[in-house]
């Protein structure tokens, strides 16, 4: 590993002024960066570790018609908590199937965003859900909407010194249909080389995540009625662009992605047809 | 120019510990080389393969992925400290199962299956599988493995 000088900030403030230097770099979970500073992609003077920051919450809150799910939040209390499970059940299949238990137990909600990896599991569900993420430094507070968050491979919206204190999702107030579906090349732990959530709601609105088939997580938006044709669905689908990596071609990505939307929808409809 | 090391204490398998660190130190590392217990071992450092499994606050973690001054003021848990003195009914279980080949992977290994009963005690054989899927075993085996926690998990419900 690079030599870096480490800090564990108490406030915001504080970790965001130390953010602010173009070298230093944020530390959550770690199980991103461990591995970056380890093949020295990044070589930063400075690490700041965020798990002391009291503004950045730890637990999942209700709070009106939002759930607010705390920056320091790790994928093994989401996949348990009984308000992800209830009303944004996509999400909690998304954050059980990163890594591992051990992955699970380090990896936060915050850190797979802000790596924004285009496979980045819990990118498609948020997408979906219309969730935003809440970016803060001591004199600011902007709410992102995810699909806005992500710029590219590895870069989102980010200002230097911005933190993610929170990701809110909009708690949704009819019963909806909801589906998560992932390939992967092997059982066990392994990145997505096609991932997607789909959002279905009684008025006929279909919400698409997709993950691992274009440069960023992507949302798409269709109807019921325009996802009854074939050209439907090839509009719905136009906004990916797979490529091919050494997880999967990208032929075969564009065969799972329609097959795998397909039968999301189907299960999504089902799913809203027996509640409704 | 080197980086300031610092003093970290934290509790490892009961005892209290204070070790002088470097911030590039992973927990695995400190543990290893200062602490000088080199049950948990590094293969991929990278969270892949688990054989470098602790328990860290009471969950399971890659302690390849932990800076050890991260560490500070917790509470560790590495394969030493599991069993004291004789071993644990699931390392028995490990030996009469057959399950150890090269035995590379299995401190990794009885460490999360040991996390893994304390928080499904009865698993299921596949509750067990993906409880175990971030450890890796290149001698591949795995329904040995499986098994032995399995057999162990039967015995509690047994008693
Ligand atoms: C073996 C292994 C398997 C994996 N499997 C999967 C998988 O199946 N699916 C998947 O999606 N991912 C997977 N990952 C990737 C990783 O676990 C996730 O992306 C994880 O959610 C990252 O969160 P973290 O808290 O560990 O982030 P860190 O590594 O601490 O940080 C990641 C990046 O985000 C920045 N950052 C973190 N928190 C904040 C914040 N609050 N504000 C601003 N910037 C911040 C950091 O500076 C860093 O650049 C895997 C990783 C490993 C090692
Ligand atoms: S050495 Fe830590 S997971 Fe492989
Ligand atoms: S026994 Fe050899 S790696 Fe598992």
């Amino acid at each position: 590993m690079t030599w870096f000088e480490y800090q564990r900030p108490q406030s915001l403030g504080e970790a965001s002024d130390l953010l602010r230097k173009d070298d230093s770099v944020a530390l959550a979970g770690g199980t991103d960066l461990l591995v970056a500073l380890r093949h020295r992609a990044v070589r930063p003077a400075l690490v700041v570790d965020l798990k002391s920051v009291s503004d950045i919450a730890e637990g999942i809150e209700v709070e009106g018609d939002r759930l607010r799910i705390g920056g320091r939040v790790v994928m093994s209390r989401l996949t348990r908590n009984q308000h992800v499970g209830r009303h944004f059940p996509a999400l909690a299949q998304a954050a059980a199937v990163v890594g591992s238990v051990q992955i699970r137990n380090r990896a936060t909600l915050a850190g797979n965003l802000c790596n924004a990896s285009p496979a980045a599991d819990t990118a498609p569900a948020l997408l979906a859900y219309g969730a935003t993420v809440i970016a803060s430094r001591p004199d600011t507070t902007r709410s992102i909407p995810v699909e806005e968050f992500f710029t590219g491979p590895g870069t989102t919206v980010l200002e230097r010194g911005e933190i993610v204190t929170a990701v809110e999702l909009p708690i949704p107030p009819t019963t909806i249909g909801s589906a998560f579906a992932r390939v992967t090349r092997r059982r066990g732990v392994d990145l997505a080389s096609v991932s997607l959530a789909c959002i279905l709601d009684p008025s006929g609105r279909a919400r698409f995540g997709f993950g691992a088939v274009g440069p960023t997580p992507l949302l798409a938006e269709s109807t019921f009625d325009e996802l009854a044709t074939d050209e439907g669905w090839s509009r719905l689908l136009a906004v990916t662009s797979p490529i091919t990596d050494v997880r999967a071609g990208a032929e075969y990505r564009r065969a799972m992605l329609h097959v795998h939307s397909r039968r999301a929808f189907q299960a999504a409809s089902e799913q809203l047809r027996a509640a409704t | 120019m080197s980086p300031t090391e610092s003093a970290i204490t934290l509790t490892v398998n009961g005892a209290r510990r204070t070790v002088r660190v470097s911030p590039s130190t992973t927990l695995l590392e400190m543990v290893r080389t200062r602490l000088e217990l080199t049950g948990s071992k590094e293969c991929c450092a990278e969270g892949e393969c688990g054989a470098c499994t602790m328990i860290l606050d009471g969950e399971p973690v890659n302690s390849c992925l932990v800076l050890a001054v991260e560490t500070d003021g917790s509470e560790v848990t590495t394969i030493e400290g599991i069993g004291g003195a004789g071993m644990t009914p699931l390392q028995e279980s490990f030996l009469t199962a057959g399950a150890i080949q090269c035995g590379f992977c299995i401190p990794g290994m009885v460490v999360a299956a040991t996390a893994l009963l304390e928080r499904i005690p009865r698993p299921t054989e596949s509750e067990v599988r993906e409880g175990l899927s971030g450890n890796l075993c290149r001698c591949g085996g795995y329904s040995r493995i499986s098994a032995a926690v399995m057999a162990v998990a039967g015995g509690n419900a047994a008693t």
